[in-house]
């Protein structure tokens, strides 16, 4: 979508995480993913934080139900993670990078 | 329909009777507005639950509609099993024309998809999302409907039940806040209503639908399982989806308090009106006419049907033996032509197979039909064929509810039944009798070789009506009542009859004879005495002038006596006294 031509390559990893508001959930979420993209993905990711009250929109757009979701865009598959992301275990094979660290 | 009433902020009793209900939101489907009292809870949310393929989607797709066409109430629907293109195509065979809606603002279509493999869970969520956009949704049209089909989806395509069922129990709640009037539908589960026990949390309406199979007849049915805060018919009721949408048929809700007609109207056969009283049906009333295979049946409905024709009534034909046109041509070679009416468009016909449907879609239709036609006047020919196995039971409810229905509109309807050769009753006669008016019975009586057909009224309530066998005949110009003649082993028909009406002529001819005979008699009597009078007279008169001849000649020979005495006094000088016998004889 966004992503350049440079990034879209199967090392970059375009991520949108979508919260409602500044919620603990929301702000725990945002945190937990930077810190794993900081410690797994370092340089190969694009995350953007979406708040669904500024753009409800976006709900129906991105088919989302459950918040925080993260959506892994790139690379394929596209994969749907739920939650506060703090299993980080889980969050590491939802996001196929497991097998990298 | 629901007037804007106020809630009753105080109940002055536990169980206010349908005086203050709560407000409701008419729901436009034929008969559920009925059932329910008005609709479906206003502001709160309904269950709709199910087994599949029972209708719940639609059920819900057609209050979305009718809401934004008949009460601009715009709405969402949204949906997690069945993509937005799926639903609009779905449902325009029912004639919803979903694209147009949407693009008069009037509705929100919303597909939400989950897959259940591109999920990960990864901790503690919510369900913000759903609420963010069905929020949304609702406010970009002013929705004051929303449907949500179906929900339990969320269970099959989400992890952690835990925080669903939490989450579920919040949208609830939310609904309810919004101020929208919601319909959620679930699937049937073994024990409970919903796999997920969704009535744990809905509590206000929920509304069953079943879809079941009998005797290898389908047939829908509707229940209000619950209806807090609201009287509701509790029984089930069955439904209908066809070409109009969903139609649920209410009719066992009504009382007995149809109004009874005194107004009469022909049977289509004269001297059968005769029987009954003078002057034939009461109007609004029920008739069954029973017989043997072969013994009219099908022709004294169509007098009926044909008389009411006449009066320029509406009448509709139920025909579930023969087809319209056969029934026509049948009913023409007795003299009885109904062509015309069916082209003025005062007689329809219905015609089809009993087991085309089931009872309750059969009831249905006619329901449909009636309404549609608006008749005076229904034959239903014949009703035995319903009755397939056992299901008297349901054949009696089915027509309870017709009769109800018939009644409540003032229609006057026949049925025919057909009984076994036996003579005995069927069971459907017997579980009929109590809700028939009038009971014509047709019979078969077999004598001197030939099968003749009688007929008698086997009860007519409120009338005064003839206890007599009659027989009759179907000429080529209808039924005709004969004239009744009895002989030593009751009523003659057929050929007896004959030979009695002939014996009978002869017996008459010889009495006439007779009477002649004794007229004749009687002149030539009086002839004869007459003619013995005049000679009488005669010999009389003779007499008479003889005898007054012969007094005249005695007066004048006294007179000569007297006066050759008195000359021969003058002669010899006699006294003076002789000359004053003299002047006294002058």
């Amino acid at each position: 979508m966004k992503t350049k031509p440079a990034e879209a390559t199967s090392d970059t990893f375009v991520l949108r995480l979508y919260v409602a508001g500044q919620t603990p959930k929301s702000l725990l979420a945002i945190t937990n993913i930077k810190k794993i993209c900081e410690e797994n993905l370092q340089g190969r990711y694009d995350l953007e934080v979406m708040d669904l009250y500024q753009q409800p929109q976006l709900a129906q757009g991105e088919q989302i139900i459950a918040l925080p979701t993260l959506i892994k865009k790139l690379p394929l598959p596209l994969r749907r993670l739920i939650g506060d992301l703090s299993n980080t275990e889980h969050v590491l094979v939802g996001l196929d990078i497991q097998g990298k660290t | 329909m629901t007037k804007p009433k106020l809630k009753p902020a105080a109940k002055p009793k536990p169980l206010p009777k349908a005086r203050k209900q709560l407000p409701k939101v008419p729901t436009g489907i034929q008969g559920l507005d009925e059932i329910t009292g008005g609709g479906l809870p206003k502001g709160r949310t309904t269950l709709v639950c199910g087994g599949a393929g029972s209708g719940k989607t639609l059920l819900a797709m057609e209050f979305l509609v009718q809401g934004a066409l008949q009460f601009d109430e715009p709405g969402v629907f949204m949906a997690f099993e069945e993509t937005a293109e799926d639903l609009t195509q779905n449902v325009a065979s029912l004639g919803f024309d979903l694209n147009d809606l949407v693009a008069r603002k009037k509705m929100v279509l919303d597909f939400v998809y989950i897959e259940r493999s591109e999920i990960e869970e990864t901790g503690e969520y919510d369900l913000e999302g759903l609420f963010i956009r069905l929020g949304s949704a609702i406010d970009s049209i002013g929705a004051k409907r929303v449907v949500l089909d179906t929900i339990e989806s969320l269970f099959a395509g989400l992890p952690n039940p835990l925080i669903l069922r939490a989450e579920l129990r919040r949208l609830f709640r939310w609904l309810k806040k919004r101020g929208v009037t919601a319909i959620v539908t679930g699937e049937r589960g073994e024990q409970t209503l919903t796999r997920q026990g969704l009535e744990e949390y809905v509590s206000d309406c929920v509304i069953v639908l079943d879809h079941r199979v009998t005797e290898q007849a389908a047939s829908r049915r509707l229940r209000v399982v619950k209806y807090r805060g609201s009287t509701h018919g509790t029984n089930e009721y069955p439904f209908l989806i066809d070409e109009d949408g969903i139609s649920v048929l209410p009719v066992t809700s009504l009382g007995l308090q149809h109004i009874a007609s005194t107004d009469r109207i022909s049977t289509g056969i004269a001297r059968l009106d005769s029987m009954l009283g003078g002057a034939g049906y009461y109007r609004g009333s029920s008739v069954l006419v029973s017989g043997t295979a072969g013994t009219g049946k099908s022709s004294f409905a169509a007098c009926f049907a044909e008389a009411a024709c006449r009066r320029g009534e509406r009448a509709l034909y139920f025909s579930f033996e023969e087809s319209a046109s056969q029934s026509l041509r049948n009913m023409r070679s007795i003299g009885i032509d109904l062509a015309p009416w069916v082209k003025k468009g005062l007689l329809r016909f219905q015609a089809n197979r009993p087991t085309f449907a089931g009872l309750e879609m059969q009831l249905t239709t006619m329901h449909k039909a009636i309404k549609d036609f608006q008749p005076q006047v229904v034959v239903v020919d014949p009703l035995s064929s319903f009755i397939i196995g056992g299901n008297t039971i349901e054949v009696k409810a089915m027509l309870t509810r017709l009769v109800d229905l018939l009644k409540t509109n003032q229609i006057t309807s026949v049925f025919t039944s057909l009984t076994p050769s036996d003579g005995g009753r069927t069971q459907a006669e017997l579980a009929l009798s109590s809700l028939i008016d009038s009971w014509l019975l047709l019979r078969d009586i077999e004598s001197g070789g030939e099968r003749n057909r009688t007929m008698y009224i086997m009860k007519s309530r409120g009338m005064a009506h003839s206890n007599q066998i009659r027989e009759f005949l179907l000429t080529d110009h209808g039924v005709e009542l004969r004239d009744v003649y009895f002989g030593p082993s009751g009523v003659l028909t057929g050929a007896a009859r004959l030979t009695q009406q002939a014996q009978e002529q002869a017996a008459q001819l010889a009495r006439k004879q007779e009477v002649e005979r004794r007229q004749l008699e009687l002149e030539r009597k009086r002839k004869a005495l007459e003619a013995q009078i005049s000679a009488l007279r005669a010999e009389f008169e003779a007499q008479e002038v003889e005898t007054s001849k012969a007094i005249g000649q005695e007066k004048a020979q006294e007179t000569q006596l007297a006066q050759g005495r008195a000359d021969m006094g003058l002669s010899r000088q006699a006294d003076a006294t002789a000359n004053k016998a003299k002047g006294n004889l002058k």
